[in-house]
């Protein structure tokens, strides 16, 4: 496994990024975490529908998008709102989601990002697909698709892997080996003795890294990033991380896994390592940190009143995305559904 | 105006469409060296390139979704599966996102592909190759679902699905592929997504049919026609949208209706036009609607296919049975 920056701070070798970007995304990572608290808590308070909480993940999220061009394709799951974020997608449309609100999936038409996946897998040959669009079209742009290891077991990620290398297409598989798939732990998902040896079969590289280390996954995502642009095709990483919180609000993760591994986890602090380094390099400070989770609260808040403000769809607004054009026998429901409503 | 089989309708009408539209490229098992266990796309690779009639791994869901990507970064991907019955791996990807993207993006992002799928019983396949599950498409909210059963229907058909904004399923009815030839006109012309074709007026009964049993109910108007029964038929080309105004009108008219269909009889899609009609014009009706259709069973092998199939025989008897309450 591949580590750059370790618990305690200290790098192996040149760290890949300057100090002001560490900085940033240092900066990146706090308001990611205060998103994902809210997003607990105002599930709790019955503001939000179930809520799939990545605190532990915010490395592996915020160092993978810093390895892209800001016009990279990112498609990913319900519990990479981070990664949706750092490429653009905006705090409130991803509250609205989460909210039960379409428009949630709706990014401006600038951010490359799409919706995210709810179905397990399926979205990884999206990925290949976008990706391969920008090759046709030669754009240069490629595509990152981000699951996590339970995923690894669909038949999509055969196809999805398979498809991208026989075409070498500019995929990048980014795994977020989190441990568990809701119970099921990574050892019981698959008796290979790690994710990204799963590479091998499909004639890519494969590289497993520290997922908690955003300087492993920042590296790690940018080299296969460049590989794809310049025509070299996919690559499968491994990010190895830990999901602190349950799988979803309506989950008790009791149940299957330990205090003490959590314990153990939490020490592997992503953040905290990040916050050393640049203490060490006298780049943090307390006022800093203060000042920072004080916008990270202004912007979190500002985002969840925009995303409960928003008016729900109209009347007959739910048969109205469903083509282009409101074909005539969807006209007429339309017209039967209004008349039920008033 | 060349005269074509459908197979080679279809054929024309890829070669129109990548032709004509740089986005457009065709992606299936075996559609590239082969030209398709049909050869509809035969000759494509050869004129268009490896690249744009591409030769795909084994993987129906992957050949979907890896298209559905291709569609949303602005491609016109027609995507073939090689048998109905093979289209069914896929369905994750069709039921769970080409068919809803607009919808959970709210217009944002869009999968303007096409889905070609040959269907259909009576040449004596292997399992899972004579299936006619259309009726599970036209289920699916956000999809559109087109039978073709003439060559200029196939190619004006394809075309509209290959230029509309939304996915497509487009059944094509094997066994029609090469028993039917028609003239066709060259180069790009539409044949409307949404309007059906009245294959024959008449004033006494009204059969309803689409792709495949077209053939089978052509034969059952002659016959009757022989008798002195004045026969409309209709084909519907377009299951959603469903052209509910050309069924209105005829049935208006007759009174008296059957629909014919090779699919199983239970939650077919002849059950949704009979409601239809009871819903829409019930009083004009003269006797109950009957159905003609196959049968809630597995379509069976070589040896059985004739028990299963819906007849000239069968309809005639239905149409009797109608014209007589």
């Amino acid at each position: 496994m591949r580590q750059r920056l370790t618990p305690s701070g200290g790098v192996e070798g040149d760290p890949p990024i300057d100090i002001q970007l560490t900085r940033r995304l240092y900066r990146a990572m706090v308001f990611a975490r205060t998103y994902d608290r809210k997003g607990t808590a105002l599930q709790k308070q019955g503001r939000l529908a179930t809520y799939a909480p990545f605190e532990g993940q915010e490395a592996a999220q915020i160092g993978a998008a810093a390895g892209l061009q800001p016009n990279d394709w990112v498609v990913a799951t319900y519990r990479d709102a981070a990664l949706m974020w750092a490429q653009g997608y905006p705090w409130e449309l991803l509250f609205a989601g989460r909210t039960g609100d379409e428009r949630g999936g709706s990014p401006p038409e600038h951010v490359p990002v799409m919706p995210p996946s709810i179905t397990v897998g399926g979205h990884m040959v999206h990925a290949v697909g976008l990706a391969w669009a920008e090759k046709l079209n030669g754009t240069g742009r490629i595509a990152l698709t981000s699951f996590g290891d339970g995923a690894t077991s669909e038949g999509d990620f055969h196809e999805a892997m398979n498809f991208a290398a026989v075409y070498d297409i500019g995929c990048i598989f980014f795994c977020q080996n989190n441990g568990y798939a809701i119970s099921l732990p990574r050892e019981m998902q698959t008796r290979s003795t790690s994710i990204a040896e799963k590479a091998i079969a499909y004639g890519m590289p494969g590289v497993q890294v520290d997922g908690n280390d955003l300087f492993a996954v920042y590296e790690a995502v940018h080299d296969a990033a460049e590989r794809a642009r310049a025509g070299g095709g996919p690559t499968l990483i491994e990010a190895v991380t830990y999901r602190i919180g349950p799988h979803t609000t309506s989950d008790d993760p009791k149940r299957y896994r330990s205090d003490d591994e959590v314990s153990e986890w939490k020490r592997r602090d992503p953040l905290e390592r990040v916050r050393i380094y640049l203490s060490e390099r006298g780049a943090w400070d307390e006022e800093w940190q203060a000042t920072i989770e004080a916008e990270a609260a202004a912007e979190i808040d500002r985002a969840i009143e925009l995303a409960e403000n928003m008016p729900p769809l109209g009347p007959g607004e739910i048969l109205d995305a469903m083509f282009e054009t409101l074909p005539p026998h969807l006209e007429r429901q339309r017209a039967e559904l209004l008349e039920n409503l008033t | 105006m060349k005269v074509l089989t459908i197979a080679r309708a279809l054929n024309e009408a890829l070669d129109v469409a990548l032709e004509k539209d740089a986005q457009v490229m065709l992606l299936g098992e075996d559609v590239g060296r082969t030209g398709g266990v049909f050869r509809v796309t035969d000759g494509l690779q050869e004129r268009h390139g490896a690249g744009r009639v591409v030769d795909t791994p084994v993987a129906e869901s992957g050949i979907v979704g890896v298209a559905f990507g291709l569609a949303v970064g602005g491609m016109r991907p027609v995507a073939e599966m090689q048998f109905m019955g093979f289209s069914y791996p896929a369905f994750d990807q069709v039921i769970n996102h080409v068919s809803r993207i607009r919808n959970r993006s709210r217009h944002r992002f869009t999968a303007p592909m096409v889905i070609r799928i040959p269907y259909g019983g009576g040449i004596g396949a292997a399992e899972h190759h004579s299936e006619s599950a259309e009726a599970i498409y036209a289920h699916t909210p956000g999809l559109k679902v087109v039978v073709p059963a003439t060559p200029y229907d196939a190619k004006g058909l394809l075309l509209a699905a290959i230029n509309d904004p939304d996915p497509v399923v487009f059944c094509e009815p094997i066994r029609l592929y090469r028993s039917v030839k028609e003239e066709v006109p060259d180069g790009w012309y539409e044949v409307p997504i949404g309007e059906a074709r009245v294959e024959r007026t008449g004033e006494d009964i009204t059969l309803i049919t689409w792709g495949a049993m077209t053939t089978e109910v052509r034969g059952a108007a002659t016959a009757l026609e022989a008798e002195g029964v004045s026969v409309e038929v209709i084909d519907l080309r377009s299951l959603v949208p469903l052209d509910t105004d050309t069924i209105e009108a005829s049935v208006e008219k007759t009174g008296r209706v059957v629909i014919v269909h090779e699919a199983p009889k239970t939650a077919g899609f002849g059950a949704e036009v009979a409601a239809l009609i009871a819903e829409r014009c019930l009083y004009s009706l003269e006797a109950p609607v009957r159905r003609v259709t196959g049968w809630d069973s597995v379509f069976p092998l070589k040896r059985s296919e004739h028990q299963y199939l819906p007849s000239v025989e069968r309809i005639v008897r239905a149409a009797r049975q109608t014209l007589e309450t």
